[in-house]
Protein backbone atom coordinates (compact mmCIF):
# COMPACT_ATOMS: atom_id res chain seq x y z
CA UNK A 1 0.00 0.00 0.00
CA UNK A 2 1.29 3.45 -0.85
CA UNK A 3 1.78 6.01 1.89
CA UNK A 4 -0.42 9.09 1.76
CA UNK A 5 1.43 12.17 0.54
CA UNK A 6 -0.26 14.29 3.18
CA UNK A 7 -2.32 13.29 6.15
CA UNK A 8 -3.75 15.87 8.54
CA UNK A 9 -5.88 14.76 11.47
CA UNK A 10 -7.87 17.06 13.76
CA UNK A 11 -5.51 19.99 13.35
CA UNK A 12 -6.39 23.12 15.32
CA UNK A 13 -4.44 26.31 15.78
CA UNK A 14 -5.29 29.24 18.03
CA UNK A 15 -3.09 32.33 17.81
CA UNK A 16 -2.23 34.40 20.84
CA UNK A 17 -5.15 36.73 21.21
CA UNK A 18 -7.57 33.85 20.86
CA UNK A 19 -8.20 33.95 17.11
CA UNK A 20 -8.92 30.44 15.85
CA UNK A 21 -6.96 30.08 12.60
CA UNK A 22 -7.64 26.36 12.07
CA UNK A 23 -10.49 24.43 13.55
CA UNK A 24 -10.28 20.66 13.61
CA UNK A 25 -9.00 20.32 10.05
CA UNK A 26 -8.51 16.87 8.50
CA UNK A 27 -7.22 16.28 4.96
CA UNK A 28 -5.77 13.33 3.09
CA UNK A 29 -3.89 13.74 -0.17
CA UNK A 30 -2.68 10.84 -2.34
CA UNK A 31 0.76 10.90 -3.97
CA UNK A 32 0.68 12.60 -7.38
CA UNK A 33 -2.39 14.74 -6.78
CA UNK A 34 -2.54 18.42 -7.62
CA UNK A 35 -4.85 20.06 -5.13
CA UNK A 36 -5.98 23.65 -4.81
CA UNK A 37 -6.59 25.18 -1.40
CA UNK A 38 -8.98 28.09 -1.70
CA UNK A 39 -10.51 30.54 0.69
CA UNK A 40 -10.76 34.26 1.36
CA UNK A 41 -7.80 35.97 3.00
CA UNK A 42 -7.63 35.05 6.65
CA UNK A 43 -9.37 31.73 6.13
CA UNK A 44 -6.33 29.71 7.32
CA UNK A 45 -4.72 28.63 4.02
CA UNK A 46 -1.21 29.84 4.90
CA UNK A 47 -1.49 28.55 8.42
CA UNK A 48 -2.40 25.08 7.19
CA UNK A 49 0.49 24.97 4.70
CA UNK A 50 2.96 26.19 7.32
CA UNK A 51 1.84 23.42 9.64
CA UNK A 52 2.48 20.85 6.89
CA UNK A 53 6.07 22.03 6.54
CA UNK A 54 6.53 22.07 10.31
CA UNK A 55 7.21 25.80 10.32
CA UNK A 56 4.67 26.23 13.12
CA UNK A 57 3.37 23.87 15.77
CA UNK A 58 -0.32 23.32 16.36
CA UNK A 59 -2.23 23.75 19.60
CA UNK A 60 -1.16 21.41 22.35
CA UNK A 61 -4.22 19.27 22.55
CA UNK A 62 -4.00 15.57 23.06
CA UNK A 63 -6.96 14.37 21.01
CA UNK A 64 -5.14 12.75 18.12
CA UNK A 65 -3.95 15.91 16.37
CA UNK A 66 -1.29 14.89 13.86
CA UNK A 67 0.35 15.93 10.60
CA UNK A 68 2.36 13.54 8.49
CA UNK A 69 3.94 13.85 5.07
CA UNK A 70 4.89 10.80 3.03
CA UNK A 71 4.03 8.58 6.02
CA UNK A 72 6.47 10.38 8.34
CA UNK A 73 5.25 12.45 11.25
CA UNK A 74 5.92 16.20 10.97
CA UNK A 75 4.18 17.04 14.22
CA UNK A 76 1.76 15.49 16.66
CA UNK A 77 -0.12 16.91 19.62
CA UNK A 78 1.46 20.34 19.19
CA UNK A 79 5.07 19.13 19.16
CA UNK A 80 7.32 19.18 16.12
CA UNK A 81 8.98 15.88 15.31
CA UNK A 82 12.71 15.76 16.12
CA UNK A 83 13.15 14.74 12.48
CA UNK A 84 11.37 17.79 11.13
CA UNK A 85 14.44 19.20 9.34
CA UNK A 86 14.97 15.95 7.44
CA UNK A 87 11.30 15.82 6.44
CA UNK A 88 11.39 19.45 5.26
CA UNK A 89 14.14 18.35 2.90
CA UNK A 90 11.48 16.39 1.00
CA UNK A 91 9.01 19.27 0.95
CA UNK A 92 9.39 22.17 -1.46
CA UNK A 93 7.84 25.39 -0.20
CA UNK A 94 6.94 28.21 -2.59
CA UNK A 95 6.03 31.51 -0.94
CA UNK A 96 3.86 34.41 -2.04
CA UNK A 97 6.81 36.81 -1.72
CA UNK A 98 9.23 34.26 -3.32
CA UNK A 99 11.56 34.45 -0.26
CA UNK A 100 14.75 34.24 -2.32
CA UNK A 101 17.96 35.74 -0.97
CA UNK A 102 18.22 38.89 -3.08
CA UNK A 103 21.97 39.36 -2.96
CA UNK A 104 22.78 35.78 -3.92
CA UNK A 105 22.82 34.63 -7.53
CA UNK A 106 19.83 32.77 -8.91
CA UNK A 107 21.84 29.53 -9.20
CA UNK A 108 22.95 29.77 -5.55
CA UNK A 109 19.35 30.32 -4.51
CA UNK A 110 18.42 27.15 -6.41
CA UNK A 111 21.36 25.23 -4.92
CA UNK A 112 20.03 26.08 -1.45
CA UNK A 113 17.61 23.26 -2.24
CA UNK A 114 20.50 20.80 -1.90
CA UNK A 115 21.67 21.97 1.56
CA UNK A 116 19.74 19.34 3.46
CA UNK A 117 21.43 16.41 1.67
CA UNK A 118 25.01 17.75 1.49
CA UNK A 119 27.62 17.35 4.25
CA UNK A 120 28.09 20.41 6.45
CA UNK A 121 31.69 21.09 5.43
CA UNK A 122 30.56 21.53 1.84
CA UNK A 123 27.63 23.79 2.58
CA UNK A 124 29.62 26.00 4.99
CA UNK A 125 32.29 26.52 2.29
CA UNK A 126 29.79 27.02 -0.55
CA UNK A 127 31.33 23.95 -2.27
CA UNK A 128 28.48 22.45 -4.26
CA UNK A 129 29.37 19.25 -6.16
CA UNK A 130 29.48 19.45 -9.95
CA UNK A 131 26.48 17.16 -10.41
CA UNK A 132 24.32 19.31 -8.11
CA UNK A 133 25.31 22.39 -10.12
CA UNK A 134 24.27 20.60 -13.30
CA UNK A 135 20.99 19.61 -11.67
CA UNK A 136 20.37 23.24 -10.71
CA UNK A 137 21.10 24.45 -14.24
CA UNK A 138 18.75 21.81 -15.64
CA UNK A 139 16.01 22.93 -13.26
CA UNK A 140 16.46 26.57 -14.34
CA UNK A 141 16.30 25.41 -17.95
CA UNK A 142 13.08 23.61 -17.19
CA UNK A 143 11.37 26.68 -15.73
CA UNK A 144 12.78 28.81 -18.54
CA UNK A 145 15.17 31.19 -16.74
CA UNK A 146 18.56 29.53 -17.35
CA UNK A 147 19.85 32.76 -18.94
CA UNK A 148 19.51 34.52 -15.60
CA UNK A 149 21.38 31.87 -13.59
CA UNK A 150 24.30 34.11 -12.61
CA UNK A 151 22.32 37.29 -12.02
CA UNK A 152 21.44 38.43 -8.55
CA UNK A 153 17.96 37.22 -7.61
CA UNK A 154 16.87 40.83 -7.08
CA UNK A 155 17.40 41.54 -10.80
CA UNK A 156 14.59 39.16 -11.78
CA UNK A 157 10.95 40.04 -12.20
CA UNK A 158 8.44 38.66 -9.72
CA UNK A 159 7.34 35.86 -12.04
CA UNK A 160 10.95 34.86 -12.75
CA UNK A 161 11.77 34.84 -9.04
CA UNK A 162 8.80 32.59 -8.40
CA UNK A 163 9.97 30.18 -11.11
CA UNK A 164 13.44 30.21 -9.51
CA UNK A 165 11.71 29.20 -6.27
CA UNK A 166 10.03 26.33 -8.11
CA UNK A 167 13.43 25.33 -9.54
CA UNK A 168 14.71 25.22 -5.96
CA UNK A 169 11.92 22.78 -5.06
CA UNK A 170 12.87 20.67 -8.13
CA UNK A 171 16.52 20.54 -7.08
CA UNK A 172 15.39 19.51 -3.61
CA UNK A 173 13.85 16.45 -5.31
CA UNK A 174 10.82 17.26 -3.21
CA UNK A 175 8.06 14.66 -3.15
CA UNK A 176 5.57 17.31 -2.08
CA UNK A 177 5.43 20.96 -3.11
CA UNK A 178 3.45 23.36 -0.95
CA UNK A 179 2.78 26.67 -2.67
CA UNK A 180 1.38 29.47 -0.51
CA UNK A 181 -0.41 31.99 -2.75
CA UNK A 182 2.37 31.67 -5.36
CA UNK A 183 0.61 33.94 -7.85
CA UNK A 184 -1.01 36.51 -5.58
CA UNK A 185 1.74 39.08 -6.26
CA UNK A 186 1.98 38.44 -10.01
CA UNK A 187 0.31 39.74 -13.15
CA UNK A 188 -1.94 37.33 -15.13
CA UNK A 189 0.74 36.26 -17.64
CA UNK A 190 3.37 35.60 -14.95
CA UNK A 191 0.68 33.80 -12.93
CA UNK A 192 -0.07 31.52 -15.84
CA UNK A 193 3.61 30.64 -16.30
CA UNK A 194 4.09 29.90 -12.62
CA UNK A 195 1.02 27.67 -12.57
CA UNK A 196 2.26 25.92 -15.74
CA UNK A 197 5.61 25.25 -14.03
CA UNK A 198 3.86 23.76 -11.01
CA UNK A 199 1.57 21.67 -13.22
CA UNK A 200 4.52 20.45 -15.28
CA UNK A 201 6.36 19.41 -12.11
CA UNK A 202 3.28 17.52 -11.00
CA UNK A 203 2.73 15.86 -14.38
CA UNK A 204 6.31 14.97 -15.34
CA UNK A 205 7.79 14.06 -11.94
CA UNK A 206 4.59 12.92 -10.25
CA UNK A 207 5.23 15.41 -7.45
CA UNK A 208 2.26 16.02 -5.18
CA UNK A 209 1.29 19.70 -5.29
CA UNK A 210 -0.87 21.56 -2.81
CA UNK A 211 -1.34 25.15 -3.90
CA UNK A 212 -3.30 27.83 -2.09
CA UNK A 213 -5.09 30.33 -4.30
CA UNK A 214 -7.63 33.00 -3.79
CA UNK A 215 -8.76 33.06 -7.41
CA UNK A 216 -11.04 30.19 -8.19
CA UNK A 217 -10.47 30.21 -11.96
CA UNK A 218 -6.85 29.09 -11.48
CA UNK A 219 -7.99 26.24 -9.26
CA UNK A 220 -10.51 25.20 -11.92
CA UNK A 221 -7.93 25.31 -14.64
CA UNK A 222 -4.99 23.56 -13.04
CA UNK A 223 -6.23 21.45 -10.14
CA UNK A 224 -8.65 18.52 -10.43
CA UNK A 225 -9.42 18.71 -6.72
CA UNK A 226 -10.09 21.67 -4.45
CA UNK A 227 -10.19 21.99 -0.69
CA UNK A 228 -12.05 25.09 0.44
CA UNK A 229 -11.48 26.76 3.79
CA UNK A 230 -13.67 29.27 5.57
CA UNK A 231 -12.74 30.69 8.98
CA UNK A 232 -10.34 27.82 9.61
CA UNK A 233 -12.78 25.06 8.74
CA UNK A 234 -12.96 22.87 5.65
CA UNK A 235 -16.28 23.63 3.97
CA UNK A 236 -15.70 21.76 0.71
CA UNK A 237 -13.40 19.00 -0.49
CA UNK A 238 -14.08 17.56 -3.91
CA UNK A 239 -13.72 17.97 -7.66
CA UNK A 240 -12.94 21.57 -8.65
CA UNK A 241 -15.55 21.38 -11.40
CA UNK A 242 -18.26 21.29 -8.75
CA UNK A 243 -17.32 24.80 -7.63
CA UNK A 244 -19.84 26.77 -9.67
CA UNK A 245 -20.48 30.42 -8.78
CA UNK A 246 -23.73 29.24 -7.17
CA UNK A 247 -21.84 26.72 -5.03
CA UNK A 248 -19.29 29.38 -4.01
CA UNK A 249 -22.07 31.77 -3.12
CA UNK A 250 -23.58 29.06 -0.96
CA UNK A 251 -20.20 28.40 0.73
CA UNK A 252 -18.93 31.93 1.17
CA UNK A 253 -21.90 34.25 0.91
CA UNK A 254 -20.75 37.77 0.12
CA UNK A 255 -17.06 36.72 0.41
CA UNK A 256 -17.48 34.69 -2.79
CA UNK A 257 -16.76 37.81 -4.83
CA UNK A 258 -13.18 37.95 -3.57
CA UNK A 259 -12.65 34.45 -4.93
CA UNK A 260 -14.17 35.26 -8.29
CA UNK A 261 -12.15 38.43 -8.86
CA UNK A 262 -10.56 38.84 -12.22
CA UNK A 263 -12.27 37.21 -15.14
CA UNK A 264 -15.93 36.50 -14.76
CA UNK A 265 -16.51 32.82 -14.29
CA UNK A 266 -18.87 31.05 -16.60
CA UNK A 267 -19.53 27.34 -16.36
CA UNK A 268 -18.49 26.57 -19.93
CA UNK A 269 -15.01 28.07 -19.57
CA UNK A 270 -14.27 26.28 -16.31
CA UNK A 271 -11.83 23.35 -16.36
CA UNK A 272 -10.10 22.77 -19.68
CA UNK A 273 -9.96 19.01 -20.09
CA UNK A 274 -6.68 19.18 -22.05
CA UNK A 275 -4.90 20.59 -19.04
CA UNK A 276 -5.85 17.85 -16.68
CA UNK A 277 -5.57 14.78 -18.87
CA UNK A 278 -3.11 12.38 -17.33
CA UNK A 279 -3.70 13.47 -13.75
CA UNK A 280 -4.31 10.54 -11.51
CA UNK A 281 -7.86 10.82 -10.33
CA UNK A 282 -7.72 10.05 -6.64
CA UNK A 283 -11.20 8.74 -6.18
CA UNK A 284 -10.42 6.95 -2.92
CA UNK A 285 -8.71 9.91 -1.31
CA UNK A 286 -11.62 12.08 -2.24
CA UNK A 287 -14.16 9.77 -0.79
CA UNK A 288 -12.28 9.44 2.49
CA UNK A 289 -11.67 13.15 2.75
CA UNK A 290 -15.22 14.02 1.93
CA UNK A 291 -16.46 11.61 4.54
CA UNK A 292 -14.30 13.00 7.35
CA UNK B 1 -21.26 71.17 10.10
CA UNK B 2 -17.55 70.67 10.70
CA UNK B 3 -16.29 69.32 7.38
CA UNK B 4 -12.79 67.95 7.54
CA UNK B 5 -10.17 70.63 6.87
CA UNK B 6 -8.91 69.23 3.59
CA UNK B 7 -8.67 70.97 0.25
CA UNK B 8 -11.11 69.28 -2.05
CA UNK B 9 -10.24 68.59 -5.64
CA UNK B 10 -11.49 71.17 -8.12
CA UNK B 11 -14.28 68.95 -9.32
CA UNK B 12 -15.81 68.87 -5.87
CA UNK B 13 -17.12 72.40 -6.31
CA UNK B 14 -16.34 75.91 -5.21
CA UNK B 15 -18.71 76.01 -2.28
CA UNK B 16 -16.99 73.14 -0.54
CA UNK B 17 -13.56 74.60 -1.12
CA UNK B 18 -14.59 77.91 0.45
CA UNK B 19 -16.13 76.04 3.32
CA UNK B 20 -12.93 74.17 4.07
CA UNK B 21 -10.88 77.36 3.77
CA UNK B 22 -13.02 78.95 6.44
CA UNK B 23 -12.44 75.99 8.72
CA UNK B 24 -8.73 76.32 8.17
CA UNK B 25 -8.76 80.05 8.92
CA UNK B 26 -10.43 79.58 12.30
CA UNK B 27 -7.39 77.67 13.54
CA UNK B 28 -4.18 79.45 14.52
CA UNK B 29 -1.24 78.83 12.19
CA UNK B 30 0.90 75.92 13.24
CA UNK B 31 3.93 78.07 14.07
CA UNK B 32 1.99 80.15 16.60
CA UNK B 33 0.53 77.14 18.33
CA UNK B 34 3.87 75.41 18.88
CA UNK B 35 5.79 78.52 19.91
CA UNK B 36 5.27 78.03 23.67
CA UNK B 37 6.82 74.57 23.55
CA UNK B 38 9.70 75.92 21.48
CA UNK B 39 10.39 78.67 24.02
CA UNK B 40 10.46 76.10 26.84
CA UNK B 41 12.86 73.92 24.83
CA UNK B 42 15.26 76.82 24.23
CA UNK B 43 14.99 77.79 27.90
CA UNK B 44 15.94 74.26 28.92
CA UNK B 45 18.92 74.30 26.55
CA UNK B 46 20.22 77.58 28.00
CA UNK B 47 19.66 76.33 31.55
CA UNK B 48 21.83 73.26 30.85
CA UNK B 49 24.60 75.43 29.38
CA UNK B 50 24.49 77.81 32.37
CA UNK B 51 24.55 74.90 34.83
CA UNK B 52 27.69 73.43 33.22
CA UNK B 53 29.50 76.76 32.97
CA UNK B 54 31.33 76.81 36.27
CA UNK B 55 31.92 73.04 36.43
CA UNK B 56 33.69 73.12 33.07
CA UNK B 57 35.73 76.16 34.22
CA UNK B 58 34.89 78.24 31.14
CA UNK B 59 37.20 81.31 31.19
CA UNK B 60 37.08 82.94 27.75
CA UNK B 61 39.00 85.97 29.00
CA UNK B 62 41.96 83.73 29.78
CA UNK B 63 42.40 83.38 26.02
CA UNK B 64 42.73 87.16 25.77
CA UNK B 65 44.78 87.76 28.93
CA UNK B 66 47.27 85.02 28.06
CA UNK B 67 47.39 85.92 24.41
CA UNK B 68 51.13 86.58 24.65
CA UNK B 69 51.85 83.04 25.97
CA UNK B 70 49.78 81.52 23.20
CA UNK B 71 51.64 83.50 20.56
CA UNK B 72 55.00 82.37 21.95
CA UNK B 73 53.87 78.73 22.07
CA UNK B 74 52.47 78.98 18.54
CA UNK B 75 55.68 80.52 17.26
CA UNK B 76 57.69 77.63 18.75
CA UNK B 77 55.76 75.21 16.45
CA UNK B 78 56.98 76.87 13.29
CA UNK B 79 58.78 76.06 11.17
CA UNK B 80 58.12 72.33 11.70
CA UNK B 81 61.24 70.23 12.11
CA UNK B 82 61.16 67.22 9.78
CA UNK B 83 64.76 66.18 10.49
CA UNK B 84 63.70 62.78 11.86
CA UNK B 85 60.91 62.15 9.31
CA UNK B 86 62.09 58.60 8.56
CA UNK B 87 61.72 57.68 12.19
CA UNK B 88 58.25 59.30 12.34
CA UNK B 89 57.20 57.48 9.18
CA UNK B 90 58.32 54.12 10.61
CA UNK B 91 56.29 54.78 13.76
CA UNK B 92 53.25 55.92 11.75
CA UNK B 93 53.41 52.69 9.76
CA UNK B 94 53.63 50.78 13.02
CA UNK B 95 50.55 52.73 14.16
CA UNK B 96 48.66 51.64 11.05
CA UNK B 97 49.71 48.06 11.69
CA UNK B 98 48.34 48.31 15.23
CA UNK B 99 45.02 49.63 13.85
CA UNK B 100 44.88 46.91 11.18
CA UNK B 101 45.35 44.04 13.63
CA UNK B 102 43.16 45.58 16.32
CA UNK B 103 40.32 46.03 13.83
CA UNK B 104 40.83 42.61 12.20
CA UNK B 105 40.65 40.74 15.50
CA UNK B 106 37.63 42.81 16.51
CA UNK B 107 35.77 41.92 13.30
CA UNK B 108 36.50 38.20 13.77
CA UNK B 109 35.13 38.26 17.32
CA UNK B 110 32.28 40.70 16.60
CA UNK B 111 30.70 38.31 14.07
CA UNK B 112 29.75 35.54 16.54
CA UNK B 113 29.06 38.01 19.36
CA UNK B 114 26.94 40.16 17.04
CA UNK B 115 24.90 37.12 15.96
CA UNK B 116 24.52 36.02 19.58
CA UNK B 117 23.33 39.50 20.60
CA UNK B 118 20.66 39.72 17.87
CA UNK B 119 17.09 39.48 19.12
CA UNK B 120 15.82 37.59 16.08
CA UNK B 121 18.44 34.82 16.22
CA UNK B 122 19.46 34.32 19.79
CA UNK B 123 17.51 33.09 22.84
CA UNK B 124 17.30 35.51 25.75
CA UNK B 125 19.56 33.50 28.08
CA UNK B 126 22.38 33.85 25.57
CA UNK B 127 21.55 37.30 24.24
CA UNK B 128 21.43 39.19 27.51
CA UNK B 129 24.82 38.10 28.93
CA UNK B 130 26.50 38.73 25.56
CA UNK B 131 24.95 42.20 25.32
CA UNK B 132 26.04 43.13 28.85
CA UNK B 133 29.59 41.94 28.13
CA UNK B 134 29.69 44.03 24.94
CA UNK B 135 28.32 47.05 26.87
CA UNK B 136 31.20 46.68 29.30
CA UNK B 137 33.79 46.52 26.50
CA UNK B 138 32.32 49.66 24.94
CA UNK B 139 32.04 51.59 28.18
CA UNK B 140 35.80 51.56 28.84
CA UNK B 141 37.86 53.76 26.53
CA UNK B 142 40.78 52.35 24.52
CA UNK B 143 43.21 54.45 26.54
CA UNK B 144 42.14 52.76 29.75
CA UNK B 145 42.49 49.29 28.20
CA UNK B 146 45.87 50.34 26.81
CA UNK B 147 47.13 51.29 30.28
CA UNK B 148 45.93 47.96 31.65
CA UNK B 149 47.48 45.92 28.81
CA UNK B 150 50.79 47.78 29.15
CA UNK B 151 50.88 46.42 32.67
CA UNK B 152 49.83 42.93 31.51
CA UNK B 153 51.91 42.37 28.36
CA UNK B 154 54.51 45.11 28.68
CA UNK B 155 55.25 48.32 26.79
CA UNK B 156 54.87 48.15 23.03
CA UNK B 157 52.47 47.84 20.11
CA UNK B 158 50.89 44.55 21.22
CA UNK B 159 49.29 46.31 24.21
CA UNK B 160 47.83 48.81 21.71
CA UNK B 161 46.50 46.04 19.47
CA UNK B 162 44.78 44.38 22.44
CA UNK B 163 43.29 47.67 23.66
CA UNK B 164 41.83 48.51 20.26
CA UNK B 165 40.68 44.94 19.67
CA UNK B 166 38.77 44.71 22.96
CA UNK B 167 37.06 48.10 22.72
CA UNK B 168 36.21 47.74 19.01
CA UNK B 169 34.75 44.26 19.54
CA UNK B 170 32.16 45.82 21.87
CA UNK B 171 31.27 48.48 19.32
CA UNK B 172 31.17 46.28 16.23
CA UNK B 173 29.22 43.48 17.94
CA UNK B 174 26.48 45.99 18.78
CA UNK B 175 26.43 47.47 15.26
CA UNK B 176 26.53 43.99 13.68
CA UNK B 177 23.64 42.75 15.82
CA UNK B 178 21.54 45.80 14.95
CA UNK B 179 22.10 45.07 11.25
CA UNK B 180 20.99 41.46 11.83
CA UNK B 181 17.85 42.61 13.66
CA UNK B 182 16.86 44.68 10.62
CA UNK B 183 16.96 41.84 8.06
CA UNK B 184 14.00 40.56 6.08
CA UNK B 185 13.01 37.29 7.81
CA UNK B 186 11.30 35.81 4.73
CA UNK B 187 14.41 34.59 2.85
CA UNK B 188 15.59 32.94 6.07
CA UNK B 189 12.28 31.11 6.36
CA UNK B 190 12.62 30.13 2.70
CA UNK B 191 15.92 28.46 3.54
CA UNK B 192 14.55 26.86 6.70
CA UNK B 193 11.73 25.36 4.63
CA UNK B 194 14.27 23.41 2.51
CA UNK B 195 15.40 21.51 5.62
CA UNK B 196 18.61 23.50 6.16
CA UNK B 197 20.10 23.72 9.66
CA UNK B 198 20.60 26.87 11.72
CA UNK B 199 24.20 27.46 10.59
CA UNK B 200 23.13 27.21 6.95
CA UNK B 201 20.20 29.58 7.58
CA UNK B 202 22.64 32.16 8.95
CA UNK B 203 25.28 31.66 6.28
CA UNK B 204 22.92 31.70 3.28
CA UNK B 205 20.03 33.78 4.59
CA UNK B 206 21.37 36.27 7.13
CA UNK B 207 24.98 37.04 6.15
CA UNK B 208 24.23 38.00 2.50
CA UNK B 209 21.66 40.50 3.75
CA UNK B 210 23.94 42.19 6.29
CA UNK B 211 27.31 42.04 4.54
CA UNK B 212 27.19 45.56 2.97
CA UNK B 213 26.41 47.14 6.33
CA UNK B 214 29.00 45.01 8.14
CA UNK B 215 31.71 46.03 5.67
CA UNK B 216 30.72 49.66 5.97
CA UNK B 217 30.76 49.60 9.79
CA UNK B 218 34.12 47.79 9.81
CA UNK B 219 35.71 50.41 7.56
CA UNK B 220 34.36 53.23 9.73
CA UNK B 221 35.84 51.59 12.77
CA UNK B 222 39.16 51.10 11.01
CA UNK B 223 39.28 54.85 10.28
CA UNK B 224 38.58 55.78 13.86
CA UNK B 225 40.98 53.08 15.12
CA UNK B 226 43.81 54.70 13.14
CA UNK B 227 43.09 57.87 15.14
CA UNK B 228 42.89 55.92 18.39
CA UNK B 229 46.15 54.12 17.60
CA UNK B 230 47.95 57.47 17.43
CA UNK B 231 47.04 58.18 21.05
CA UNK B 232 47.28 54.77 22.74
CA UNK B 233 51.04 55.19 22.29
CA UNK B 234 50.91 58.02 24.81
CA UNK B 235 50.47 55.50 27.60
CA UNK B 236 53.28 53.37 26.19
CA UNK B 237 51.32 51.10 23.87
CA UNK B 238 53.56 51.65 20.82
CA UNK B 239 53.40 53.60 17.58
CA UNK B 240 53.57 57.30 16.78
CA UNK B 241 51.84 58.16 20.08
CA UNK B 242 55.03 57.25 21.97
CA UNK B 243 57.00 59.67 19.81
CA UNK B 244 54.35 62.37 20.21
CA UNK B 245 54.42 62.03 23.97
CA UNK B 246 58.24 62.22 24.05
CA UNK B 247 58.49 65.40 21.93
CA UNK B 248 55.70 67.16 23.83
CA UNK B 249 57.22 66.32 27.19
CA UNK B 250 60.64 67.44 25.96
CA UNK B 251 59.18 70.79 24.71
CA UNK B 252 60.39 70.03 21.15
CA UNK B 253 57.49 71.89 19.62
CA UNK B 254 58.89 72.13 16.10
CA UNK B 255 59.16 68.34 16.03
CA UNK B 256 55.71 68.03 17.62
CA UNK B 257 54.36 70.10 14.76
CA UNK B 258 56.03 67.83 12.20
CA UNK B 259 54.56 64.71 13.84
CA UNK B 260 51.09 66.28 13.98
CA UNK B 261 51.23 67.23 10.30
CA UNK B 262 52.23 63.68 9.38
CA UNK B 263 49.36 62.28 11.50
CA UNK B 264 46.85 64.62 9.85
CA UNK B 265 48.02 63.59 6.38
CA UNK B 266 47.90 59.87 7.25
CA UNK B 267 44.44 60.01 8.84
CA UNK B 268 43.07 62.02 5.89
CA UNK B 269 44.48 59.51 3.42
CA UNK B 270 42.98 56.59 5.35
CA UNK B 271 39.58 58.34 5.46
CA UNK B 272 39.68 58.89 1.70
CA UNK B 273 40.73 55.29 1.06
CA UNK B 274 38.00 53.85 3.26
CA UNK B 275 35.33 56.12 1.76
CA UNK B 276 36.41 54.90 -1.66
CA UNK B 277 36.25 51.25 -0.53
CA UNK B 278 32.78 51.74 0.93
CA UNK B 279 31.53 53.19 -2.33
CA UNK B 280 33.02 50.28 -4.22
CA UNK B 281 31.38 47.72 -2.00
CA UNK B 282 27.88 49.13 -1.65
Amino acid sequence: MMQLAVEVRNLSKTFSGGRRALDNVSVRIEPGEMVALIGASGSGKSTLLRHLAGLVASDRNADGCAVSVGGRSVQAGGKLSPEVRRIRGNIGFVFQQFNLVNRLSVITNVLIGTLSRLPLWRTLLFRFPEEERRLAMAALQRVGIADWAFQRASNLSGGQQQRAAIARAMVQRAELVLADEPIASLDPEASRRVMESLAELNRADNVTVLVSLHQVQFALRYCPRTVALRDGEIVFDGPSAALTPEKLGELYGSDAEELLLGEALTPNRAPRPTKIVGFPQPADGLAVAAAS
Amino acid sequence: MAPTPFFYPKAAGMAQTLDSLQVLSTRPPKSVRTSLGTVLLYGLGFAILAWSYSGADIRPWALIEDWGNMAVLGADFFPPDFAHWRYYLEEIIKTLQIAIWGTFLAIIFAIPFGLMAAENLSPIWLRQPVRRLMDALRAINEMVFAMLFVVAVGLGPFAGVLAIFIHTTGILAKLFSEAVEAIDPRPVEGIRATGANVLEEILYGVIPQVIPLWVSYSLYRFESNVRSATVVGMVGAGGIGVVLWEVIRGFYFAQTCAVMIMIIVTVSLIDLLSAWLRRRFL
